[in-house]
């Protein structure tokens, strides 16, 4: 990856899915641009940057277009160039990831959608024309996209509209050498899980029942990262890549799991 | 100072990055150590972690100072 330059958004702290990719493309030699959204967000991801050896942290609020032009105006006066870029944004009201999905308002339909969904494609109209053949976009989606999984909700129907928006992206790219792919990352207690109804039972579930029988942590996920961001992918595009310890192919309980009514 | 109390309090220090002294049981994370909301979410991931228990979400709305989140851990320890 030395050479290669990349934006990172949605770093929060040192648990973030984000923190895992940036770390592992880091350390083998890429250069990168964190932004952050808001203050509170700003003094937790100063330090990492810094840690990351990256000199460029600047905000950006994906609800406004005039923040993320400035963002990449910026690493075009820059850098002058861009080659890949890792997207770990999403959001809906907490009041909402739990009950029922079809209790749902506009509203928070909306919201979820914008900040989840078009901040991708919002981010990647303004990517793009930074990038060489080479490039590289990479979102972050979950299995409630493809399933029903408890609580998740509104969220689930986001990430759909996202993995749908990876497969558009990448036909729209596509012969423009540039490629767009999703993780797929099995549960991990991070900042934004911590808004996700009853995510201890998630954890444990899958903990149980993943052929692996563990959870993902963020290395795990930052090596995935990396491969999908370095040339060590260069034929895979469009792909929802899964990195779960394999809970994706599971269709019933494992049975050796304990039943957990609570934990 | 139970070893609790002393483990809480070392992991508001390194957290907050505030001093020693400041950390008195009443002190409130909010308005007396300077945290914001991510901090107090992060501070209960933290002692969920240390301390290998479990706070869930309602009971951790309720530790607002050093002594709730001590208190908590105690009797969690003890259940």
């Amino acid at each position: 990856m030395a050479g290669r330059r990349g934006v990172v958004m949605g770093v929060a702290n040192d648990r973030s899915i984000a923190w895992g990719i940036a770390q592992a493309v880091a350390a083998q030699g890429a250069e990168l641009c964190f932004t952050y959204q808001g203050e509170a967000l700003e003094k937790r991801v100063r330090p990492l940057a810094e840690q990351a050896g990256s000199k460029l942290v600047l905000p950006c609020d994906v609800t406004d277009d005039a923040s993320v032009d400035a963002v990449f105006e910026r690493v075009k006066a820059e850098w002058g160039g861009l080659d890949f870029l890792v997207h770990a944004i999403g959001f809906a009201d907490k009041q909402y990831l739990r009950g029922r999905y079809m209790d749902t308002p506009r509203e928070a339909f909306l919201q979820a959608m914008d900040i989840s969904v078009y901040s991708f494609v919002s981010v990647a109209q303004r990517a793009v024309p930074l990038m060489k053949p080479g490039g590289s976009l990479l979102t972050m989606s979950y299995l409630g996209a493809e399933r029903v999984t408890p609580h998740y909700n509104v969220m689930g129907v986001a990430k759909a509209a996202l993995e749908a928006s990876v497969r558009y992206m990448a036909a729209d790219l596509g012969k423009a050498g540039i490629r767009v792919n999703a993780i797929s990352a099995g549960p991990i207690k991070t900042l934004a899980a911590s808004g996700i109804g009853d995510f201890r039972y998630i954890l444990k579930w899958n903990q149980y029942n993943a052929p692996m029988e563990r959870n993902v942590t963020i290395e795990d996920v930052g090596g995935a990262g990396l491969y999908l961001l370095s040339a060590l992918s260069s034929g895979v595009t469009g792909e929802v890549h899964h990195v779960d310890c394999g809970y994706h192919i599971v269709g019933m309980k494992n049975p050796d799991a304990p039943d957990i009514a609570t934990v | 100072m139970s070893e609790t109390a002393e483990k809480v309090k070392k992991i508001v220090v390194e957290h907050l990055g505030v001093e020693e002294a400041k950390v008195t049981p009443e002190a409130s994370f909010i308005d007396d150590l300077g945290a914001d909301s991510l901090d107090t979410v992060e501070l209960v991931m933290a002692f969920e972690e240390a301390f290998g228990v479990e706070i869930p979400d309602d009971a951790a709305e309720k530790i607002t100072t050093v002594k709730d989140a001590i208190d908590y851990i105690e009797k969690q320890k003890a259940a």
